[in-house]
């Protein structure tokens, strides 16, 4: 079957979803994202690659933190950003978002990067241009519905490797609302590939997906033994949203049962990093202690997150 | 179909020790060598060893400063550059394998610039193979040898780092 994110070379032309990455394609990206880092780390903070090139940042759903770390990206890689909050203008005013894209690409867009509450959005477009022949114009996904977060998947991946160096022997817990997560399912789908030894879900049964175990985890309803000597704790955010429904009973009752707490990552291996996609809901999903403590690598993900999407937008472009 | 007429190949580990000579006689105090990614990094740590000097080498990989991105993309495995020192104000010796079109090295000062205003460049190379492109010369070369453009003149270093010359069909 023809994989959409690949050109007839085999190429990653569109960053869509981690499903469906071979393994070389993943490891290029961290590979090249490794040299990245260290541009950040110069006087010049930025590399020529894509100057002349325009990078549209379009966001049909509201991420402030997303979009800012795609335009330091980009702008890190010399592009010239645009930024359209298209909630506000076009789509209010009734254009399809087939419309939008046509318009962009009347303007010489080069890149979309494209965040929407619908999952397929970005999957989409790229069939969109796709039709119109445009194999020069190339979509990253930025976060579509409850589907796909590729690059915060990646940057998950770049994140372990950078600390733990080999996936084989890892045993990684993901914990909270999995159901509602585009991170989780990257992550699950990254870790799969990479051939991590063991992946936990960990969550109360309402925010778990039905027969998630077809993706190959294990399925943990009770948080002390989803953490049981496991070497990656990644958390996810509880959305408050969530709280109000038949899903959970309060976000008090959730940190009882699945915050962590100093005592509950002890379970865990002594050198357990914890990870976190932001923002952070203290108190709910984690303990300050936790999140302020040695074993958080938190903030090293946001760093790593730039020199990641850096690394996206530099293979996409230049295929 | 011709066969290329045969070429004999220099011993690339006597051409370090000529080009350490070269070098030598112009070396200031605080000289510090930057090698380009891979062949070049073989070079300058040979380079290194042989004048004796204190300081770290850089290296640098100038995929993101290369002029044919557009055409070739970021394909081949892009290695992390490091300058391990201070650039503003030094003298530098950029060191490659071959020069050619001049395009890398082009590339490479770009890229220097962008740590800093270092107080020259120098450039030395193990072979210059002529043809090319840009206002570029070395400052030092022991080898001067034209050429056909359909062959790729490849440095590689073995198990023991000993350097070889080895000529590939150009791709």
């Amino acid at each position: 079957m023809h994989n959409p994110q690949l050109n007839t070379n085999g190429e990653l032309t569109h960053l869509l979803s981690i499903d469906g990455l071979p393994r070389a394609v993943i490891n290029h990206i961290l590979d090249t994202a490794s040299s990245f880092l260290k541009v950040s780390h110069r006087d010049v903070k930025k590399v020529p690659l894509l100057r002349g090139k325009s990078v549209f940042n379009v966001f049909f759903e509201n991420s402030t933190r997303t979009r800012t770390t795609f335009e330091i990206a980009a702008k890190r890689l010399s592009a010239d950003v645009i930024n359209l909050d298209v909630t506000r203008s076009s789509t209010a005013k009734g254009e399809t978002l087939l419309d939008t894209v046509d318009n962009l690409v009347a303007m010489h867009a080069d890149m979309f990067v494209v965040r929407h509450a619908a999952s397929g959005a970005p999957h989409l477009i790229a069939d969109h241009l796709r039709r119109l022949g445009r194999n020069d114009v190339h979509v990253v996904n930025a976060g579509d519905g409850s589907h796909a977060h590729p690059t915060q998947g990646l940057l998950d991946m770049y994140t372990i490797r950078h600390f733990k160096q080999d996936f084989s022997n890892l045993s990684v817990a993901i914990v909270g609302d999995i159901l509602h997560s585009r991170v989780a399912r990257s992550d699950i789908h990254a870790l799969t590939t990479l051939g991590a030894a063991e992946v936990r879900a960990v969550g109360p049964q309402t925010l778990l997906p039905t027969a998630i175990e077809k993706m190959g985890v294990r399925v943990c309803h009770d948080l002390a033994s989803g953490l049981r000597d496991c070497d990656v704790v990644i958390m996810l955010r509880l959305q408050n949203e969530r709280m109000n429904g038949a899903l959970l009973p309060s976000a008090r009752e959730y940190f009882r049962c699945y915050g962590l707490t100093p005592a509950m990552l002890a379970l865990a291996k002594p050198d357990c990093i914890v990870m976190h996609p932001g923002p952070m809901n203290r108190g709910v999903e984690i303990d300050s202690d936790v999140a302020d403590g040695t074993q958080a690598v938190i903030l090293p993900q946001v760093t790593f997150g730039i020199a990641v999407r850096m690394a996206v937008m530099g293979i996409l472009a230049g295929n | 179909m011709s066969s290329e007429p045969a070429i004999d190949l220099p011993d690339a580990d006597a051409q370090c020790a000529q080009l350490a000579e070269l070098i030598r006689p112009r070396l200031q105090e605080d000289t510090v060598l930057v090698g380009i990614h891979s062949g070049g990094a073989w070079v300058a740590r040979r380079l290194r060893e042989l004048l004796g000097l204190h300081a770290e080498i850089g290296l640098i990989d100038v995929s993101f400063y290369r002029d044919d991105y557009g055409a070739r993309g970021l394909r081949a495995r892009v290695r992390p550059s490091s300058i391990p020192f201070d650039v503003e104000g030094r003298p530098l010796i950029l060191v490659d394998d071959v020069l050619y079109t001049g395009r890398t090295t082009r590339a490479a000062i770009n890229e220097l610039f962008d740590y800093g205003r270092p107080a020259s460049i120098q450039l030395a190379v193990l072979a210059d193979r002529g043809r090319r492109q840009l206002p570029i010369c070395a400052d030092f070369c022991p080898w001067r040898v034209d050429l056909d453009p359909s062959q790729e003149l490849v440095l590689s270093a073995d198990a023991n780092g000993r350097l070889q010359w080895s000529l590939a069909a150009n791709a």
